[in-house]
């Protein structure tokens, strides 16, 4: 195969652009959908300060990485869940891109704040470790910005997250979420600060391949507690429709967003939003779960940061 | 040539097209890419006797 620009071996074979380019192109490609993403979608002003949040696989550590080359000059926020080897694992990929990229890292890390790791804390929470994890990572990646002062959570979720939540709420009409997916998700005053993804348009598998190709050292092996996900059979499923019919995954999120614009304005009646008394983050309740969280450990509202960098 | 996936690692005696190597250990072109001698390569690659291939795997949970 030949790269379509440029008429070298091509690197990789895009079906779904019915394309094949070689390295140099490809990296060129991928950077200008980001960029396109970015500037389309109006995801960060010139005066925005973003923070990535980094766990240390590919998706993260590639659009740090990226962002940072486009021009968007950004910090990072890992939050350690305290997984026995995997967290640590984890935080040495990230203090190397750090160090790569001449930028600081936050770290926040669950066992100092709780005296547990994840797993412990799910258990006596008696949630799934995959909802404590959420709960914890929503509240910390929003507290670090407003702490800290940035303006815009960079997340890194991709084109094949968003399809595989977009199908699973889709399979079980969950309507509560349903219309709740963007690419671009706004601030609430100074409570609530705006998340951007600007991958959401990019498969995983060319993520992975940028990865490769730039010499992005990132962890391959999974977090053990997601062995079991349901988003992993999701992802399965439409990976072998895209098998058949290249460019199915990236239609169905486009016209995903087209009709969440048509839909524009037409609000499903949201539960009118509270904010905690102990820290000010918002919630249906006096308390957010974070704070309850803190409180069933016994620990306070101690939230602080290690820094990297 | 030899193969690493996902922590194994295979042995094949003839050279064959990248596209050959996946269907043999039964994986699909969506979810592994195929590294030849540290370079990304597509599908219609012929891999030789001698050279060391790594699939990696590009879905993650979570």
């Amino acid at each position: 195969m030949k790269c379509r620009v440029c008429g070298k071996p091509a690197n990789i074979n895009l079906r779904s652009y019915k394309t094949s380019l070689c390295e140099d192109d490809f990296i060129a490609f991928l950077e200008k959908r980001v960029s396109t993403t970015i500037k389309k979608y109006r995801l960060i002003d010139e005066t925005d300060t973003p923070i990535v949040a980094v766990s240390g696989g590919k998706d993260s550590l590639s659009l740090w990485y990226m962002m940072n080359g486009l021009g968007y000059a950004s910090d990072g926020i890992y939050v350690d869940l305290g997984i026995e080897g995997y967290s640590g694992r984890s935080l040495e990929k990230i203090r190397q891109m750090a160090d790569i990229l001449q930028r600081k890292v936050y770290i926040f890390h669950v066992r100092n704040a709780l005296q547990e790791g994840i797993d412990s804390v799910a258990k006596v929470i008696r949630r799934p470790t995959c909802s404590a994890c959420g709960t914890i990572k929503r509240y910390i990646m929003n507290r670090i910005c407003i702490d800290k002062g940035y303006t815009v959570l960079v997340t890194g979720h991709n084109l094949d997250d968003e399809a595989s939540a977009l199908f699973g709420n889709v399979l079980y009409w969950k309507k509560e979420y349903l219309w709740k997916k963007n690419v671009v998700l706004e601030g609430k005053e100074d409570h609530l600060v705006k998340k951007i993804k600007p991958f959401f348009l990019c498969s995983e598998r060319e993520i992975a391949a940028y990865a490769i190709m730039k010499g992005i050292d990132y962890i391959y092996e999974e977090c053990p507690f997601s062995k079991d996900a349901k988003t992993l059979v999701y992802k399965g499923i439409l990976n072998r429709i895209e098998e058949s019919s290249p460019g199915t995954k990236i239609m169905f999120v486009k016209g995903y967003l087209n009709v969440v614009k048509e839909k524009g304005d037409e609000k499903e009646g949201d539960r009118e939003g509270r904010y905690c008394l102990q820290c000010g983050y918002p919630t249906f309740s006096d308390k957010c779960s974070f704070c309850r969280l803190l409180d069933k450990f016994g620990t306070g509202c101690s939230v602080e940061f290690d820094q990297y960098g | 040539m030899k193969v690493e996936c996902e922590g194994n690692t295979y042995e094949f005696e003839k050279p064959m097209q990248a596209s050959r190597l996946l269907e043999q250990l039964s994986l699909s072109r969506e979810t592994h890419l195929v590294v030849v001698n540290s370079r990304l390569v597509t599908e219609d690659h012929k891999i030789d006797r001698d050279d060391e291939v790594k699939l990696i795997r590009v879905v993650s949970g979570g």
